[in-house]
Order: C-alpha cells, then sequence, then structure tokens
C-alpha cells in the first residue's frame, strides 16, 4: 500500500471529537486509501459523511484520534507540504491583490520576488486572469475569485491538488463553465499536479472529473466502496456509460445499506435495474400526497412535511420514479399521467395500474411470470430466483431485492408467497389449502 | 507584497505618471505638515521633564487665555501616548487570550472585570504611586493622567481584538497554516488587517471617551493634596476655582476645535486605510478622504516610500524567517489533567484573592460600613436606571428620525461623535451653578450630569440600528398600512433593540464611572453632593482612606458586573437571536 507507487495514503483513519455533554462523536472510522500518482480520485458523500474532514486530516491541517496519513510512505507530522488545497470559500485575503494572493504560497516559502512573480504570472495566465493582477478580489466575480484560489494552489505545484467543493458558491453556469476548463487543463495534460484528490457531493461532477470515486457513508463516515469511472476523456453528459455511471451512484447513494461495488455491464443492468427498497404503501402513500399538493413538490421540502429523513423518503421515490409514476429533476418530483391515476383510482383500479407498470417497467418480473407459466405446478423457490439475483447483487442485496420483488408482484396481483415454504405461486392459481 | 496600505496598486493608480512634476503643491502641503508635527511634539515633549518636587514646587495653571493652545497640545500628546499605549496593551493581551487556550480561560473574564472597574476610582492609587516612581519630576503626573487616559482606552480595544481574532474565517486560517506562512506573516498578512476595522473604530470612540479621564485626572485631589499637571483639564479646574466664566468658554472652544482637527488629521484618514481591510468580499463604494487624497497625490511620500522598501522588505522577510513554522509540528496533546490542575489553581487563587479582600474591609471598617456603601451603591444604581429610561425615551424617537432619513444622518452623525467626545465634565460647572442658583438637590442633579456624557451612546446606536432596518420591511408597514404605533410595536423596536442594547451597556458603564465625578462637583467654594456611591469614592480618595476606596471601587465592580450578567447579557442573548435582522 505504502509503496512507491502511491502519493498520499490514509491508514485506518479515525477522528473522534468529544462532545460539550461528555462522551464522543465519531466522525470517521476505519477509513484506508490512496492516491497513485496521475490519477483523479473524488470523495463523494452526503453531509455528515466526514469527507472534509478527512481531506483537513489528510491535509494535515487536523490531527486524526487514530491511524496515520503517509506521505510516500512517510508519516506526516504538522500541515502537509506535498499538497495545495482550494477552498470552498475561496480563501482569499481580501486586502491583497489579485497576484500577492496567488504568490502568498512562495512567498511563505522564501522565493526570491522575480521568481515568484514569473511563477505567479504563468498560473494566472493559466487559470484566464492575465490582466487582472493588480485586481483586489473584491473587484471579481465570484466565478474569477475561485479562479484565484486555483491559481494559489497551482503556484505551489503539488503533488496533490485538494479541492474542497470547489464550485458549490458558485452558480451553475460559472461552477460548469470553470469545472470544463479545470478538467480541460488536466486532459491537456498540463495540470500542475501530479493527482487530484476532489471532495463533492456532486454526483455527476466526480463522474466527469474523476478516475475513481470513493463512496463515503455517513454516521459514522468511512468507506462504502469505490466505483472506477471508466470513460474516456472528455466525458460527454449525454454518453449513454455517463448517464448509466450517475444513475448507479444515485442509487447507491440514495441507499445507505447498498453495496458499492463496479457498475454492471450496460446489458445486463437493464435487465436488473435495482429495485429500490420500498414498500407499495410508501409509493403510493407519497404519490398521493404529492398530487394532492399540485402533482409536483421540492423533495427536501417534503421531507421535512412528513418528518422523514431524506434517505428514507428517496427509495420510494427512485420507485416512484423506476415504475414510471414519477420523475425527478432538480430536486422536484412530478407526478405523472400513470402516477395521478393510482393515486387517486379506487382498490381495485389501482392493483391494475400498479401491474401495467410493473409489467413495463421491471422486466425481471416479466421473467418471473414466465418462469412461473413454463412450471407444471405453477410454482418456483425463492432459491431459484436467489440464484439469478446474485449474479447482479451481493448476497444481502439479492435477499432485498427479493423481498422487494414479492412485495410488489403481490401487490400486482401478479403472484402469491409462500413465506412458511418459500415458494411463489401464480396468483390465479388458488393456494392450495 | 504590500505591508503599505497607503500605497494604491500601480495600475489603478491615476497619479503613478513619473512625468508629473516633482514637487507639487500637495508635496508643499505634507512636507509643512510633518514639520509642524514634529516641532509640536518636540517642544511639548520637553516640558514633561521640568523640574517638580512636592509640595514646595507645583507647577501652576494660568488662565491667560493665550496659553490655551501650549495647554491643549500638551493634553493632546498625553491622549497619544496613552493610545500608543493602549494598542500595544492590546495587542500582547488580546493575542494571548486569541491564540492561547489556557490564557484566555483568565484572560477574558479578567478583562471583562476590569471594563467594568471604575476607573476613577483608582487615581488615587496610581497618582500616588507613579509619583513615588518618577521622584522630583513632573513625570510622575504625566504618567498617573496618562495611565488614566489608558484605562479608559484599553478594554474595549482589546475586546474589539479578541473578537476579530476569534471570527476570522476557518477557511483563511487554514490557507494560512497549510501554506505555512510564518507568525510574522500571519500577523501581518491576515490577523492585523482582519481586525483593522474593529481596533480603528474602537479606538476612535475610546479616544473620544479618554478626554473625560484625561479632564479628570490633570487636577486630582488626592490624599489631601491638590495635584495640577498643566493641560487643558487642569485649565478647565482652575477656570471653576476661579469662577472665571470667560476661561471657561474659551476652554470649550479649544476643545471642540481639538477633537475636530484629530478627527480630520487622524482618525479620518486611520478610517478610510482601515476600510480597505473589510473581510466581506462584496465590492463596494471606496471610502474617500481629503488627507489620504493629498498624501497619495504627492510624490514626496513616494520618494520617502521607495527609499524606505528595500529596507522594509529586508525587516518583513528577517521577521519572517524568525518567526518560520517548523516544518514538522509534533502533534498538540490535549492533556485532561493538566486542564484539571490548572482550572484548580485558578480557582484556588480567585477564592484566595477574594477571602483577602473581603478580610481586609472587614477587618478595617466593619459590616456596618458596607451595607451603609451598599445602600448607596443602590442609589446611584436607581441614578443610572432613571437615566437610561429618560434617556431612551428621549433620544430614540430622534435616532430613529434621523436613522430614517438619509440627509439627516449625513449632517448630523459627525455632530453626534462630537458631542460624544466632548469632556462632559467641562459642561459641569453650567450645570453645577444652574442648580445652586435654583435650588436644586445634587440628588436629582447628578443625574443629568451622568447623561450629559453617556446618552450619546444610545442615540448613536439607535441612528445605526434605524439605518441598519431593511427599506423593504418600512415598505411592507407602509404597505400594509401599520399605524404609527404598531409600527413601533411589530418593525422599529424589534429592529433597534440589538443595537439599543448595545448602546445602552455602554451608557451604564458611562454612567457609573462618572457618578465618581458627578455626585460630588464644585462652583467656587461651593460644593454640592448627592448620596451615592460614586460620592462616597471621590471623599475617600480625597482624604486617602483606604480601606473605603477599596470597599467602594470593589462594590461599584460588583454593581456593574452584576447589571451586565443579569440584565444586560440575557438582552443581549435576546437581540442576537430573537430579533436579528437577516
Amino acid at each position: 500500500m505504502n509503496g512507491k507507487s502511491t502519493l498520499l495514503a490514509a491508514e485506518c483513519i479515525a477522528k473522534t471529537f468529544p462532545l460539550p455533554a461528555g462522551g464522543e462523536q465519531t466522525v470517521l472510522e476505519e477509513v484506508t486509501f490512496s492516491i497513485a500518482p496521475g490519477e483523479v480520485v473524488a470523495l463523494l458523500g452526503r453531509s455528515g459523511s466526514g469527507k472534509s474532514t478527512l481531506l483537513r486530516i489528510l491535509a494535515g491541517l487536523i490531527q486524526p484520534s487514530g491511524g496515520q496519513v503517509l506521505v510516500k510512505g512517510t508519516p506526516i507530522e504538522g500541515p502537509n507540504s506535498s499538497v495545495a488545497m482550494v477552498f470552498q470559500s475561496f480563501a482569499l485575503l481580501p486586502w491583497l491583490t489579485v497576484q500577492e494572493n496567488a504568490e502568498l504560497g512562495l512567498y511563505a516559502r522564501g522565493v526570491p520576488k522575480e521568481v515568484r512573480e514569473h511563477e505567479a504570472t504563468v498560473v494566472l495566465s493559466m487559470v484566464g486572469l492575465e490582466g487582472f493582477a493588480g485586481a483586489y478580489p473584491k473587484e471579481l466575480s465570484g466565478g474569477m475569485r475561485q479562479r484565484v484560489g486555483f491559481a494559489r494552489a497551482f503556484v505551489m505545484k503539488p503533488d496533490v491538488l485538494m479541492m474542497d467543493e470547489p464550485f458549490s458558491a458558485l452558480d451553475v453556469l460559472t461552477a460548469e463553465n470553470l469545472r470544463g476548463e479545470i478538467s480541460d487543463l488536466w486532459e491537456r495534460g498540463v495540470f500542475p499536479a501530479r493527482s487530484i484528490l476532489l471532495v463533492t457531493h456532486n454526483i455527476e461532477e466526480a463522474v466527469l472529473l474523476a478516475d475513481r470515486i470513493v463512496v463515503l457513508g455517513a454516521n459514522p463516515g468511512s468507506i462504502r466502496g469505490e466505483v472506477r469511472v471508466d470513460m474516456a476523456r472528455p466525458r460527454g453528459k449525454k454518453e449513454p456509460r455517463f448517464i448509466a455511471l450517475v444513475d448507479y451512484i444515485y442509487t447507491v447513494m440514495t441507499n445507505p445499506q447498498a453495496p458499492v461495488g463496479e457498475l454492471p455491464s450496460a446489458a445486463r443492468s437493464d435487465r436488473f435495474p435495482m429495485l429500490p427498497h420500498a414498500r407499495v404503501g410508501g409509493i403510493s402513500g407519497l404519490l398521493e400526497i404529492v398530487n394532492d399538493r399540485g402533482g409536483r413538490e421540492d423533495l427536501p421540502e417534503l421531507a421535512e412535511s412528513l418528518r422523514l429523513e431524506v434517505d428514507d423518503l428517496l427509495p420510494a421515490v427512485d420507485a416512484a420514479v423506476l415504475l414510471g409514476f414519477a420523475q425527478v429533476a432538480q430536486g422536484d418530483v412530478t407526478i405523472t399521467d400513470a402516477g395521478r391515476e393510482f393515486a387517486t383510482a379506487g382498490v381495485h383500479r389501482s392493483h391494475q395500474i400498479f401491474k401495467e407498470q410493473l409489467l413495463k417497467n421491471v422486466p425481471f418480473v416479466s421473467t418471473v411470470i414466465e418462469a412461473l407459466a413454463q412450471k407444471k405446478d405453477g410454482r418456483i423457490g425463492k432459491d431459484f430466483l436467489l440464484d439469478i439475483l446474485d449474479e447482479h447483487f451481493s448476497a444481502s442485496e439479492a435477499e432485498r431485492q427479493f423481498e422487494t420483488l414479492v412485495d410488489w408482484g403481490r401487490y400486482a396481483q401478479l403472484f402469491e408467497y409462500d413465506r412458511d415454504e418459500e415458494r411463489l405461486y401464480a396468483a390465479e392459481e388458488e393456494i392450495p389449502s | 507584497m504590500s505591508l503599505n496600505f497607503w500605497r494604491k496598486s500601480a495600475e489603478f493608480s491615476p497619479q503613478a505618471d513619473p512625468k508629473r512634476s516633482a514637487l507639487a503643491l500637495a508635496d508643499l502641503a505634507v512636507g509643512l505638515g510633518i514639520l509642524t508635527l514634529l516641532y509640536v511634539v518636540s517642544r511639548v515633549g520637553a516640558q514633561s521633564l521640568v523640574k517638580f518636587n512636592p509640595p514646595d514646587i507645583v507647577p501652576s495653571v494660568s488662565l491667560d487665555p493665550r496659553n490655551l493652545p501650549n495647554y491643549a497640545a500638551r493634553s493632546t500628546l498625553r491622549m497619544f501616548i496613552a493610545l500608543g499605549l493602549s494598542t500595544l496593551f492590546t495587542f500582547v493581551y488580546g493575542y494571548a487570550a486569541a491564540r492561547s487556550r489556557r490564557a484566555e480561560r483568565v484572560l477574558v473574564p479578567m478583562l471583562d472585570i476590569l471594563q467594568s472597574i471604575p476607573v476613577l476610582g483608582f487615581l488615587s492609587v496610581t497618582v500616588t504611586a507613579f509619583i513615588a516612581l518618577f521622584r522630583g519630576s513632573l513625570l510622575g503626573l504625566e504618567a498617573a493622567s496618562i495611565f488614566a487616559i489608558f484605562t479608559g482606552q484599553a478594554w474595549n480595544m482589546t475586546f474589539s481584538l479578541y473578537q476579530s481574532l476569534r471570527s476570522v474565517p476557518c477557511e483563511l486560517e487554514e490557507m494560512v497554516e497549510l501554506y505555512r506562512l510564518s507568525k510574522w506573516e500571519r500577523f501581518t498578512r491576515l490577523e492585523l488587517p482582519a481586525s483593522a476595522i474593529g481596533l480603528v473604530w474602537n479606538g476612535m470612540m475610546s479616544f473620544g471617551g479618554g478626554w473625560f479621564f484625561l479632564a479628570a485626572s490633570e487636577a486630582i485631589s488626592v490624599l489631601n493634596r491638590q495635584y495640577t499637571l498643566p493641560g487643558i483639564g487642569s485649565y478647565v479646574a482652575a477656570a471653576i476655582a476661579a469662577m472665571d466664566f470667560k476661561a471657561l468658554g474659551w476652554a470649550i472652544a479649544t476643545m471642540i476645535a481639538l477633537i475636530l482637527i484629530i478627527d480630520q488629521l487622524f482618525w479620518k484618514p486611520l478610517v478610510t486605510l482601515a476600510d480597505r481591510c473589510k473581510l466581506e468580499l462584496s465590492a463596494g463604494e471606496e471610502r474617500r478622504f481629503w488627507l489620504v487624497d493629498l498624501w497619495r497625490s504627492a510624490s514626496l511620500p513616494r520618494y520617502a516610500g521607495q527609499l524606505v522598501e528595500p529596507v522594509a522588505r529586508r525587516l518583513d522577510r528577517l521577521l519572517a524567517q524568525a518567526t518560520a513554522v517548523p516544518a514538522k509540528v509534533p502533534p498538540k496533546k490535549v492533556s485532561r489533567t493538566g486542564d484539571r490542575v490548572y482550572n484548580a489553581v485558578l480557582a484556588l487563587v480567585a477564592a484566595g484573592l477574594l477571602v483577602a479582600a473581603v478580610r481586609f474591609v472587614l477587618a478595617e471598617v466593619g459590616i456596618g460600613e458596607v451595607g451603609h456603601a451598599a445602600l448607596l451603591g443602590l442609589a446611584t444604581g436607581s441614578r443610572v436606571i432613571a437615566l437610561l429610561v429618560f434617556s431612551t425615551l428621549v433620544w430614540t424617537p430622534i435616532g430613529v428620525a434621523i436613522g430614517f432619513s438619509p440627509r439627516l444622518a449625513r449632517v448630523s452623525q459627525p455632530v453626534v461623535q462630537i458631542l460624544a467626545s466632548f469632556p462632559a465634565n467641562f459642561l459641569f460647572p453650567f450645570a453645577t451653578l444652574g442648580f445652586i442658583k435654583l435650588g436644586l438637590s445634587l440628588n436629582w442633579g447628578s443625574m443629568l450630569l451622568m447623561a450629559l456624557g453617556s446618552q450619546w451612546y444610545l442615540l448613536f446606536n439607535v441612528i445605526g440600528g434605524a439605518q441598519g432596518i431593511p427599506n423593504d420591511l418600512r415598505e411592507m408597514a407602509a404597505n400594509v398600512g401599520l399605524r404609527r404605533g404598531r409600527e413601533w410595536r411589530s418593525l422599529i423596536g424589534p429592529g433597534i433593540f440589538g443595537s439599543w442594547v448595545t448602546g445602552a451597556i455602554t451608557a451604564s458603564g458611562g454612567a457609573w464611572n462618572a457618578s465618581i465625578v458627578s455626585e460630588l462637583v464644585s462652583w467656587g467654594h461651593t460644593t454640592l453632593k448627592a448620596a451615592g456611591l460614586g460620592a462616597y469614592i471621590s471623599e475617600a480618595t480625597a482624604k486617602g482612606d483606604w480601606p473605603r476606596i477599596v470597599l467602594g471601587v470593589g462594590l461599584m465592580s460588583v454593581f456593574v458586573v452584576g447589571l451586565n450578567r443579569l440584565v444586560w447579557r440575557p438582552l443581549y442573548g435576546i437581540a442576537g437571536t430573537k430579533y436579528r435582522l437577516e
């Protein structure tokens, strides 16, 4: 792990903070990963996953409670001089000019004035700030300020450039633009750092920039797994693989229990979309509320008014989306025609609609129906289905997928399940007494 | 990397044209100004070293108005020396409190207490001590006066620095640490600029308040002896003793001129410069000021700067190297047992001091005297509260009216600032004479005297608060048709509440302090006295009655700290949470 091939490594990092009322809160637990030269790694997690704390531990700004940080195999003590950081809030000194801000790190190293000025000029032109050297930060727009932040980090020529949600304080268009330019610098091979460590909660940003995405879980923060972004650069947001990766990570992020691994190949993932762990009652409840509120609702607001954690609400939302009952865009959930019909229909009709949508959108259900029809006795064992599911999911996830499948299939009156015998029956058939 | 905030960056300065004539009118003005300043300082400074050998040789004050400029200059020099010392103290104390967790635990509460102690009650101690220290020279009295002004300025400024340092944005601190700026660089590039605005504004306010202490400390009777230090304060004291109205008028005119001149030549340029150190990055109009423009357009300072710059840069570099952060910082160990031992020692020391003070007072004066002084304290406390209520009723509507009208605010704000700076004790003789003529008891009159100095804090805080109420909200109030009374209850009252609390805290502290000079006043040979803790301290000081001085000052501190804890801090909490305009 800590050979010459890693620039920076975290070994069993743990961090606890004392609570004011006594006791301790664990923020990070058993975090181990490393960064090799030439790669872009993204730390992706929801708030509370300790991703910014982890970044600061790797930068030597915070002392870990356990474990150690290695720079090329040597443990660090104090601030890590092999890294430079781009901050979320830019962290510029308003009373220094752009040039002086950019030079700050070199200045502290005691680099002579001429060299400093030359280096600063080079990086300022790299980030498109020629002609702004004498301006003060307050004269610049938000996007240009963060460019100064990048210039100040670039000028250090660090082994690892750390970015702490560098685009999240910018408006959408500016962020998009700057992200594209940073990505472009990396692709052209002129990036003034050997590797990049990006902290973000933006899934698209991670897929766009990273070679490897380390997904962090929350409470306490720990590594859930890694997703390798096996795409050539530059990456287009419309490419199917990009969309599939974003969808996959979105699913992972919205299911705190789901294991994180490699995204299955495209062919198989079509037939086996992961079923969100939501019960039909939850799905229809959600749809009724959204319908009552005019068919469109802001997700965080919905979670707030239902007193649900977003993590608990999202499976129901995902399921509604998967079944074609709803659409999600920019944090709003919008009900579809099918969804509205489902939400307002009587009991009998709602079973009917659910069945239609299930058969249309979840191909695996058709597979099960076909299998039931082919069997002479019209029944199949749980093991049979688990064997199929196991090829696509981990053992524990296959179990959960099966549970969800049964819940949905029963509601659609497609099949019945005998829990004692662990068998599925075709629904038309009378259950033998 | 510029340390020099006077310099505008070359790219943006229209004055950076080298072809301009070398010496312009601006240079003449700047050069003459500097020379005059140097001359006055050296002339006036030398006078402090004259012989002084009490009780045989004591300096006297002449009431001839022609001497006033000289007296004014001497007083001003004292003020500036005190300001310099306050600044020095601020950096050492405030820095230590903000940077060391353990020091913080002692220094901050101590500062809180120091701030509440009535400075004037200590004049007797300091005057005796300093005279003994500088035997045979006027320097002792000078030092005592400077010390009195210092104690009126330092605590505010220190708190301001401490709070600025504590509120430096976290990511800026991290940036400085990650890029390994040396301690010197951290101070000059981050901490000093980040606290500059607060420090300058607080310095300006404290400096204004300092005139009051200057006036009180230049002429003082301590231990049955009258000490006089030539200056504008002692001039007023002499005028009062001689019942000379003309001299008083001259003194007041001089004082106003002095405040205006210092404001224009010293504080305005400083405020203009500090304005560049705003932490928020919002673009705003740059504050302009004539003196700063004059300085920038003159080439003399630029030439001088070119001469000094290489030296300054070398020095900057040397200091940076000397304070460099070591390459490896061993992890800081937070020792909980160490903390516990430290806390226990602190508690022991505090308890020991308390016991010693109580024993001293009880042994010397007895419990009956304590009860008596406490009753007097209640009397003074009621005066403070009454004057706060009264000032609030009078000044809140006026302050709101000024704050809501930008034109009125522009005109009246400088006036209010000068009124706040003007030492109220200059006006005491007029009020005293009035009381004597009307036969009004000082028990009531002292309230007016205390209000003379402290009400202005309420006024300009209310003005600031009213200006801070967003226009949208006022338009909304008009739009939904809020009547005058309702508008006050639901918008203006809550909107200015926070500022009012700030103003009331300052006014209350000022009033307690002023009670020491307000409850015992004289005109010629007539002396008026009010029943109160201020008069108690004042009398004890004049007689040199140590136990009563300790008791009086201690009790007053208890009253002030108690009011702060029981009334002001909870109100501040409400202002910060419930009535926050954001």
